[in-house]
């Protein structure tokens, strides 16, 4: 195929227009050649003979006049085995490997394969010679770690093919041709265990798409309980800075049940990243008994690379989590932070002189962020077994102020609203989630009831607050002082959480189930109390023996001693029916 | 080959366009004008339009003044002739020191892999409590100081800039009022530490262009130097100018402003810079530190609102002290379980109570009836602002952990400050 060219008529900031002889297709890569860098770019609009391309790279020295050839292929990832465990760049350059040839510093044009093509894996066919394929259809599998790798007929293939030839099991480089089809035309193909798929087209080979209808467990409290996230779901969490929402994040990639995570880190601070880097290698996951790495993908755009692979980064991102969901696992993206993203749109649009909407951002903002969270889904293959793409992303809205277009566009679409508040933070009561702001449309593992009575208790316990900061405790009487203490006592041992202890930070759905039955008891129960300063004395000893419970292993007998600590001081003061 | 034209198409603003063919992106040109020669970048290209952002600014440049393509981009010696040195914003000597052409390097190199990086773990000591004990400065750190025009970050900053345990300092003025430019001239003079420093200055006075060099040109150098093994402590006064300048430039390139003015990619243009820092394995280190005023005292100003996203937590200087609330070293924890015992205890116990005193006082100023446990807390305030609090007091972290438990004692009983028992058995003050 003869690939287009063309040459450099423009450039301003990271955008390059540049006229073209042939065809070309719109989000085409291009390859921008000065001296001996070749800088990967994208075609974002095509006008005439002249394109704008984005450059993924530092412009500095190009010139008009350069020369750009074009790839005849759209953006795309490599799919195949040896992801898990990988660091990428938006672009889905392996940092490590990056690292080892180049040193310190991203080196400007330097472009090598997702997937390592030395390593040999271990093939299973399980189509035979004469099987009728289409696209992603199974081919075999491979082990990737305590996964196993479906190897998919290509996603792009089109129309039936009969498999002409297919090897045995034994080991192959993802390259070898381990299968070769062929259609009622007589057109062969070889296939191999990898393919490219372009990013930003969503994978959609099931039958069906469902909605959402199992948990998955963060095994953070206030968000299985009263903030729910469901398998195939999608939430968000905005929040000012400092507020905590990459510690979320963090605590979210470690404990959550998913079969996979893939983290995003899209124009955040290199440093986050850097922890969990070196963290995940050496943290056993519970689940597994295997590093936690070997569940991990990350996909590191810091907020100094530059700014067009941050666009790219998040879809490359959905893309491997799609992938994986093809497999039939249930996968997990987070996103930190999509409204990096959305400003690397903002960048974009502004260079191509486009009218921009609501604080620059460009009129498509609300249906890019919508058609990213359209991503994630639990979907049902033809199989009949299923698969989940769970998306959560954070928001740094500027100012801290949630009515801005990023933050707005993305409640629109998203099934969960984690919203962290500043007052909580300095507060230090972490997860900083606002308790009243905060909505989940999910299922929480508790029964709702019981939920809503619990966030009625907070809700009356906040009105009483603010009552109080007028009238003074003089003023309030102790029925509702009492309910303004059940509620500080359900924010202080059960929303609030110590995401660095090693038994705090991580509550299983079975710990909630059974805390929470206590917590609810609290609530509910009337007790024997008449004044304030018992009450408040009451309750400041039944919250420090509930933190210290909530330190205590469940497998540990301290953990029953503990318990009865707790019961017996809810007796002492419960035996009087007339109660507040 | 150098090319020259003197036709100029356009002026407005700092901006000036020619017509010129070959012209690489970001390539520097020399103008000739009346008023001397300036360097200028470009910015643009557009066919055979070539835009150019003019340092020293576009007044009085004549459309036949001559315009001489450099064919590099803006770069900036490097060499261990350049400490002691004061360069302005071009990076030529603003002292009267010979000029230095060799070994030139190009700034706003490429960023650092994340996988190269590592997780920080060395404190920078600073001698003053409000850092050291609560919000630990460490190697490779990125922290504003924000405060409003008028509050003395900049004395802050020579502070820091005298004491810190480091190899070397690098100062970046940024729309520097002349007299803060001497003021940090004398002080490391006086203190000894100008033999190892380097200054890039943009006062005031100069024209507003010329400002936006002087990050790329402080940390270009400071990260060679760290290459070499040294840990540089670059020093940025004051970053919100450096916002300005892009501002300035962006209106006059007519592109759509986001917030208040500010282009889109305003906080990408920060994070290339304060990304710089870094700690190299096996060799040197970047820390940097910036003075960020916050126009009207407010934080979510875009300036010090983006900056907040970008850096590892913020020093609020507020009527001349270091608050304890809203400061935040988000690396302190990286290093402050090494450093002695009670460090952590004593940084949360009197944190605490000094926000128990806060209600009090309030509480106070309402007048209401002071309980003997709120004159306790009185007095335990006025004691933590005065040895504590205030920016003169300059004691190790040791003598400010040992000034804390003496605060303590001071004022309450063992029990009443909450401590683990065995910090208090270990720590607390012997009766004399």
């Amino acid at each position: 195929m003869n690939k287009t060219k063309g040459t450099i008529i423009g450039v301003n900031g990271n955008m390059i227009s540049v006229k073209f002889e042939g065809n070309i297709i719109q989000n085409e890569v291009g390859y921008a050649i000065t001296g001996d860098d070749r800088l990967k770019s994208e075609v974002v609009k095509i006008n005439g003979n002249i394109a704008y391309m984005q450059v993924f790279e530092i412009t500095k020295g190009l010139r008009v006049g350069d020369a750009v050839e074009f790839s005849g292929e759209m953006l795309s990832a490599q799919l195949g085995p040896g992801i898990l465990g990988m660091v990428y760049d938006g672009l889905q350059n392996p940092l490590n490997e990056l690292a080892e040839m180049h040193g310190f510093f991203l080196k400007r044009g330097v472009i090598l394969d997702a997937l390592d093509f030395n390593k040999e894996w271990e093939f299973t066919p399980v189509a035979k010679k004469g099987d009728i394929v289409q696209a992603a259809g199974v081919l075999g599998h491979v082990p990737e770690g305590i996964f196993e790798h479906k190897i998919f007929v290509p996603f792009n293939l089109q129309g039936d093919y009969r498999i002409t030839s297919i090897v045995g099991k034994g080991k192959y480089k993802v390259t070898d041709t381990i299968a070769t089809i062929e259609n009622d035309r007589g057109e062969k193909q070889d296939l191999t265990m990898y393919f490219e798929w372009p990013v930003k087209l969503p994978i959609e080979f099931y039958r069906e798409k469902l909605v959402p209808r199992e948990p998955l467990v963060t095994q953070t409290r206030i968000i299985d309980t009263f903030f729910p996230v469901a398998k195939g779901g999608t939430y968000c969490i905005p929040g000012p800075f400092g507020a905590g929402k990459t510690v979320l994040q963090q605590v979210t990639s470690r404990f959550a049940e998913a079969d996979i995570v893939i983290i995003a880190a899209c124009g955040e601070r290199a440093g986050e990243v850097v922890e969990t880097l070196r963290e995940f290698p050496e943290i056993t996951d519970p689940r597994t008994g295997k590093p936690l790495m070997e569940r991990t993908i990350i996909i590191c755009n810091t907020s100094s690379m530059p700014v067009a692979a941050r666009e790219a980064s998040v879809y490359t991102a959905a893309t491997l989590g799609e992938y994986y969901r093809q497999m039939g696992m249930n996968v997990l993206l987070l996103a930190d932070s999509t409204s990096r993203w959305a400003q690397a749109m903002r960048e974009l649009s502004g260079r191509l002189e486009e009218i921009p909407g609501e604080e620059a951002f460009p009129a498509y903002l609300e249906s890019r962020i919508a058609q990213f969270y359209e991503r994630a889904g639990l979907v049902e293959f033809e199989n009949g077994s299923y698969g989940s793409l769970t998306i959560g992303g954070t928001v740094s809205p500027a100012g801290g102020n949630f009515e801005e277009p990023v933050t707005q566009s993305t409640l629109k679409v998203v099934g969960a609203f984690h919203g962290l508040s500043r007052e909580r933070s300095n507060a230090r009561r972490y997860p900083a989630i606002h308790p009243l702001d905060s909505w989940s449309k999910y299922e929480s593992i508790i029964d709702n009831k019981q939920v809503d009575y619990a966030r009625e208790v907070l809700r009356k316990g906040n009105d009483v607050h603010q009552m109080m900061l007028v009238v003074g405790e003089e003023g309030t009487s102790i029925e509702d002082f009492v309910i303004y203490l059940k509620s500080e006592f359900l924010d202080n041992v059960y929303l609030q959480q110590n995401s660095f202890d090693s038994v705090d930070g991580a509550t299983s759905p079975e710990r909630q189930k059974y805390v929470f039955s206590y917590v609810y008891n609290v609530l509910t129960n009337r007790f024997n109390l008449k004044e304030k300063d018992e009450a408040r004395n009451f309750f400041n000893k039944l919250r420090q023996l509930f933190i210290d419970w909530n330190y205590i292993d469940m497998k540990d007998d301290e953990f029953k001693k503990q318990e009865a600590k707790i019961t017996q001081l809810i007796e002492e003061y419960s035996d009087n029916a007339e109660g507040v | 080959m150098q090319k020259v034209y003197n036709k100029i198409l356009s002026v407005t603003g700092n901006v000036i366009t020619v017509r010129a063919e070959g012209i690489a992106y970001e390539e520097l040109a020399e103008i000739t004008t009346s008023r001397g020669k300036s360097l200028a970048q470009v910015i643009k290209l557009d066919r055979d339009i070539v835009s150019l952002q003019v340092f020293a600014g576009s007044q009085g440049i004549s459309t036949n003044d001559e315009v001489r393509f450099l064919g590099n981009p803006m770069r900036v010696t490097f060499s261990d002739d350049m400490i002691g040195r004061i360069f302005n914003g071009s990076g030529l000597p603003r002292d009267k020191g010979p000029s230095l052409m060799e070994n030139l390097i190009e700034i706003a190199g490429p960023s650092v892999n994340p996988a190269k990086r590592i997780i920080p773990r060395n404190m920078i000591r600073t001698n003053i409590p409000m850092i050291d004990v609560f919000n630990s400065l460490v190697v490779s750190q990125k922290l504003p100081i924000f405060s409003v025009s008028g509050e003395p970050y900049n004395e802050l900053l020579a502070r820091i800039a005298l004491q810190a345990e480091v190899d070397m300092i690098i100062l970046g003025g940024i729309g520097l009022k002349y007299d803060q430019y001497m003021y940090f001239k004398n002080t490391l003079e006086e203190g000894g530490a100008l033999s190892h420093s380097i200054f890039f200055i943009h006062t005031a006075s100069d024209p507003i262009v010329e400002g936006l060099m002087v990050p790329d040109l402080c940390l270009a150098v400071a990260e060679k130097f760290a290459l070499k093994g040294k840990n540089v402590l670059v020093l940025l006064t004051d970053m919100t100018n450096f916002a300005d300048a892009l501002k300035e430039i962006a209106i006059t390139m007519e592109q759509v402003p986001s917030n208040r003015g500010y282009p889109g990619d305003l906080y990408s243009q920060l994070a290339a810079r304060y990304e710089k820092a870094v700690d190299f394995d096996d060799a040197g280190s970047v820390t940097i530190l910036a003075a960020t005023t916050m126009p009207g005292d407010d934080v979510t100003h875009p300036v010090p609102d983006n900056t907040g996203y970008i850096t590892e937590g913020q020093f609020y200087l507020r009527n001349g002290r270091i608050e304890p609330f809203g400061s935040l070293s988000r690396l302190k924890q990286q290093v402050n379980d090494k450093t002695r015992d009670d460090h952590r205890a004593i940084m949360d116990g009197l944190i605490q109570l000094y926000a128990q005193y806060n209600e009090t006082e309030e509480k106070r100023a309402m007048g209401f009836r002071m309980s003997e446990w709120d004159k306790k807390l009185l007095k335990y305030g006025k004691l933590f602002e005065a040895n504590m609090m205030d920016l003169s007091v300059n004691i190790s972290l040791e003598d400010a952990l040992d000034k804390g438990w003496e605060i303590l004692a001071e004022c309450f009983t063992p029990e009443e400050t909450r401590m683990k028992t065995d910090l208090i058995k270990k720590f607390w003050p012997k009766e004399k």
